[in-house]
């Protein structure tokens, strides 16, 4: 057994030197400007790095099992740090310190970013690094596991802590460039941050504030909607139960700001319902939808399939036979609802609450596109960076502001709810019918779902037509493809096809960060879950924390954090496309993570190590044992990051660049100009292409068969 | 002397605070049926996981036909396990599942399912290569778990509470398949269970353990007739358990005196109640007689404390507050303590 793992050892030792003595160490070099060419010209600092990688070799061809050498370990050890300190050490502009000056005269005239070499390094070392510790018993000697938990742990490192402890010092960075705690109090404390002026009649309120108030309004709406939503489908013969399931899933593929152009549309000053309604009252349409009202409407009418979905499970999971009980007491329908069913809902209410306020609070379509003047800390963190005054300082403040209330609800979510839910359905099932709700709240229900529904089938009629004609704000009703012309005209001469529509280029580009992101987002999610679910190591808390946190920073904050993580060397990485994907990677693994754990609590651990005791190491028993019990949450996770990565916005907005724009932020900017038809009509263009890429996927990952035995079929449903 | 197959030098596993495995020593015999007995808890699955690589121990050794596996993990060591579950795959018909190994071990498949085939026909199933393990009942789902353990000629075959899942009439049939096969193909086999009946029934010997440690290792015989102390005593079979004194090589308490060997001093001694002979009119008397078809089942109260006594059904029966007298022989006794 012991050659095969000896040569797998030797690929990070070639690819260690190959980074080190072939491959461009900065950013854009040539090909043989490498480690050890640069160090040779002048940059000395690099010489041990290719000591290093030497060093490693000559030990792998000399020692026994280099792995369990003491020599191996400490050589890693020092290449990674040594990597790191370089690295950061010397910036662009020269030495992070004034001594390194001193020690290294060439870092006076700086570095470029890290490049195909630097890079490679790394990955090597991370490799060897997870060598050395399997060697030593970290994972019970699986190498893949530890390989897998070294590279997430680093890659989490990387591009979620690391772009968060950025975004914390630049925070604390005065205008002249220097650290100190003084302008972050200063931006801190601001009046146009806590003033309560609106609620006193003086004036307008601050940005702080105008979030907690929007965020709590439409949790609580979208909790109440949620709520008639689930007990409507759940618990009485309501006959419009399909219609509602239905609708629960239009928010998940519908674009950013499609829901809040139809909403201008309806409502906006020239909107149809707008003046019908002020024909009728005889007062004159105004510009009422702009600000906390359409904002609002747009919030619940994304959150609400949310909150249903939560609370859809929570009454599921109430055991009937408690409901009985209170009835064969002697309670009425209603004394049944009010001291039984409610009190055993109560934690998902919450939950479902919290939820909605954390998704208000990272909102960043809604707002920017229905805001007016009403400002809410991710669109003013957006006016901070790309607006008149770049000012990555106060934009970085309102993050950490912004980021430090998310993670509170989060954990609230989390700590407190988690210890309060009540499941009272455990394996078995009780024979017990399901209470239907008494009449009163039955029509209560009624009453509050009518006007969602009437709400939601306006909006997508109007995304649905808006876009095929003249224009549809001011009920120009001619039928056109006009402005699918403008963004997706091509035509088919002489030289070829050749593209002349305005959003090619985002789409285009929009596709293949989804194409890359989602595969590599399903792989990481997945590995992850099996890591979690499945083994043991030191630090599992911590690495479970971490992938949480990753899902639970906003978009905005992650796009903020990125800039100021990744626009300097050594890592200097915006303005590619490699950015955006690994941006969506690491903002949606979690949702693969939890649909992977789902899938993997139901698979019996057995069979896995079944399949090790056999001689299958651990990427093996993934790929033989795993993979295949675990389709459906795979199949989720795929649909998700792909969609997620078509339609997100709040990151993406930060990120993308002339080259690389993203059909989301082109819509942006079309609605910003005006140009709704336009940005309704590649809204629809880009809905039709998502449904066609998953049923594409659905035929290529296609659904697990497994005879008889259908209980590992049982997985999470997209989340959200 | 018999070549040693498996060997545990000072093993010990902790999870954290908690000991799962407090420090063994064990030398297992090549072709061997060992069986690894005691309470849940006891660290006997622990102990078996050990040998398969599933846990790495956190001091000691573990040796594997003489070779030091400790850090080796399961992919690394040749061992065969049936699970408690059997963990056949589900997505691949009986025949992938017993060629699965092999394959995995870099055997050609062509080679690899002829394998397979050939011990598939040993274990009766030679008809159902192409079903999947949902379509087979218990028993034969059991046999592909077999031949998928036993495939590779493994250094060693590790059964985990095989008959768990198994129904009580099947259990004594099955048991003995696995053990005929064990025999047949000179396997060496640790088998878990904390059924001490299935030990008796299968082990060549028994480790009995108790939180951690090993409280003893024997023949079933052994084990039965001599238990080294009051737990072992107790937990295989019934036993009474009598306190008293000894003094001159000679144990009394209340009502009986008896020649024992061993130290003088505090002693406690165990007594099967097969081997309690009653006889009518006396100081005792049975509390309540109880008909369990094979055989008749007392307690008694007598001078020495409440005793349970089994007695074949063919002797005259006796019935609830008869006095009687009970007969212990030094012979049918062992001391534990």
């Amino acid at each position: 057994m012991q050659a095969p793992e000896g040569r797998i050892g030797l690929i990070w030792s070639g690819l260690l030197l190959a980074a080190v003595l072939a491959l461009p160490w900065f950013k854009g070099g040539a090909v043989f400007a490498s480690a050890l060419t640069e160090g040779l010209a002048g940059r000395v600092w690099l010489l041990p790095l290719v000591a290093v990688a030497v060093a490693l070799a000559a030990l792998a061809l000399l020692v026994r099992d280099w792995r369990v050498h003491p020599m191996g370990a400490a050589l890693v050890g020092a290449g990674l740090i040594w990597l790191i300190l370089q690295g950061f050490g010397i910036g662009l502009r020269g030495p992070a310190f004034p001594g390194i000056g001193l020690l290294f005269p060439a870092a006076l005239a700086g570095q470029p970013g890290f490049g195909w070499g630097a890079f490679g390094m790394g990955v090597a070392l991370i490799g060897a690094l997870a060598e050395v510790l399997a060697a030593r018993g970290f994972c019970r000697g699986e190498r893949f596991a530890a390989f897998s938990i070294v590279g997430i742990v680093a890659a989490l490192t990387l591009f979620v802590f690391f772009p968060i402890l950025k975004l914390l010092s630049a925070a604390f960075i005065a205008p002249d460039g220097t650290l100190s705690a003084m302008p972050f109090l200063t931006r801190i404390t601001a009046s146009d941050l806590w003033s309560i002026g609106c609620l006193t009649g003086t004036g307008r309120c601050g940005v702080v504030i105008n979030t907690l108030v929007l965020g709590v309004l439409s949790a609580g709406f979208a909790t109440a909607l949620g709520l008639a939503l689930a007990l409507l489908v759940a618990r009485t013969d309501f006959r419009m139960k399909r219609v509602l399931r239905a609708i629960s899933i239009l928010p998940i593929i519908t674009p950013p700001f499609v829901v809040g152009v139809a909403i201008i549309v309806l409502f906006g000053r020239t909107g149809f319902v707008t003046v019908e309604v002020a024909d009728l009252l005889g007062v004159r349409p105004s510009r009422w939808v702009y600000g906390l009202p359409g904002i609002l409407m747009a919030q619940v009418l994304a959150f609400a399939p949310v909150t249903f979905l939560v609370i859809l499970s929570a009454l599921d999971a109430i055991n009937p036979t408690l409901e009985e009980a209170s009835t064969t007491l002697g309670a009425r329908p209603v004394t049944t609802f009010r001291t039984v069913t409610w009190p055993l809902l109560r934690p998902a209410l919450a939950a479902a609450f919290l939820l909605a306020f954390i998704e208000s609070l990272s909102d960043f379509g809604n707002p920017i596109v229905l805001g007016g003047s009403y400002d809410v800390l991710s669109t003013k963190i957006f006016f901070a960076v790309v607006g008149a005054q770049y000012d990555l300082g106060q934009a970085a403040t309102l993050a950490v502001l912004l980021l430090a209330l998310t993670i509170a609800a989060f954990w609230v979510q989390t700590r407190w709810l988690g210890r309060a839910s009540y499941v009272t359905v455990t394996g078995k099932s009780d024979a017990g019918l399901t209470a239907p709700v008494p009449p009163l709240i039955k029509w209560l229900a009624v009453a509050a779902v009518l006007p969602f529904v009437a709400f939601t089938v306006g909006v997508y009629v109007v995304v649905l037509i808006g876009g095929f004609v003249k224009d549809i704000a001011r009920l120009e009703m001619t039928p056109t493809i006009d402005h699918l012309w403008t963004a997706f005209s091509f035509e088919i001469g002489d030289s070829g096809l050749r593209l002349f529509g305005s959003a090619w280029n985002s789409l285009i580009t929009t596709l293949w960060v989804s194409a890359l992101s989602a595969p590599l987002t399903m792989s990481i999610g997945i590995l992850t879950a099996w890591l979690i679910a499945r083994q043991d190591f030191a630090g599992k808390r911590a690495f479970e924390f971490g992938t949480l946190l990753s899902f639970a920073i906003p978009g905005t904050v992650v796009g903020v954090s990125y800039i100021a993580a990744f626009n300097v060397p050594p890592i200097d990485i915006t303005g590619t496309l490699w950015i955006l994907v690994i941006c969506f990677v690491f903002r949606n693994m979690a949702v693969g993570m939890r649909a992977g754990i789902a899938a993997l609590a139901q698979i019996d651990r057995s069979m896995e190590e079944a399949s090790q005791t056999m001689g299958a190491g651990g990427g093996r028993v993934l790929r033989d044992v795993v993979l295949p019990l675990i389709r459906p949450a795979i199949f989720t996770a795929l649909v998700y990051a792909f969609v997620t990565a078509m339609t997100a916005v709040s990151a993406v907005v930060f990120l993308v660049s002339a080259r690389h724009n993203m059909a989301t932020a082109y819509i942006m900017g079309r609605v910003e100009n005006g140009e709704y038809a336009l940005a309704i009509a590649y809204s629809t263009v880009l809905m039709l292409v998502m449904i066609a890429c998953v049923a594409l996927m659905n035929l290529a990952v296609g659904r697990a068969k497994l005879g008889r035995r259908t209980a590992v079929t049982g997985t999470a449903q997209p989340a959200e | 002397m018999t070549e040693t197959a498996i060997e545990f030098r000072g093993v010990v596993k902790r999870y954290g605070d908690a000991v799962a495995v407090a420090g063994i020593d064990l030398a297992i015999a090549k072709g061997e049926l060992v069986t690894f007995l005691g309470p849940s808890g006891c660290g006997k699955t622990t102990s078996l996981r050990l040998i398969a690589g599933l846990e790495l121990p956190t001091e000691g050794q573990v040796f594997i036909a003489g070779r030091d596996v400790s850090r080796d993990p399961a992919s690394a060591r040749n061992v065969g396990m049936v699970f408690q579950s059997y963990a056949l795959f589900p997505h691949m018909n009986v025949l992938d599942n017993v060629a699965y190994g092999p394959v995995i071990r870099g055997t050609p498949k062509a080679q690899a399912q002829a394998r397979a085939c050939e011990i598939l026909d040993q274990v009766g199933l030679g008809g159902l290569h192409q079903r999947l393990p949902a379509e087979l009942s218990g028993g034969q789902q059991q046999r592909v778990a077999v031949a998928r353990a036993i495939v590779q000629q493994p250094d060693v075959i590790l059964f985990d509470e095989p008959l768990s899942n198994v129904d009580a009439k099947l259990r004594r049939k099955v048991r003995e398949e696995i053990r005929s096969l064990q025999r047949r193909f000179g396997l060496t086999a640790v088998y878990v269970t904390h059924d001490q009946e299935e030990a008796l029934a299968v082990s060549d010997r028994i480790v009995v353990m108790d939180r951690g440690r090993i409280a003893q290792v024997g023949t079933p015989a052994d084990l039965y007739e001599r238990p080294a102390s009051p737990f072992i005593a107790d937990f295989i079979g019934d036993a009474n358990l009598i306190r008293g004194d000894v003094m001159q090589g000679r144990f009394t308490a209340p009502g009986m005196g008896i020649d024992v060997t061993g130290p003088d001093g505090p002693a406690t001694l165990s007594i099967r109640p097969e081997r309690i002979t009653l006889m009518a009119g006396g100081p005792d008397r049975v509390i309540t007689a109880t008909y369990l078809g094979s055989r008749m089942e007392y307690t008694v109260a007598g001078q020495v404390g409440e005793m349970l006594v089994s007695r074949p059904i063919h002797e005259p029966r006796l019935t609830a507050g008869q006095d009687v007298a009970l007969h212990i022989t030094a012979t049918d006794v062992s001391r534990v303590a």
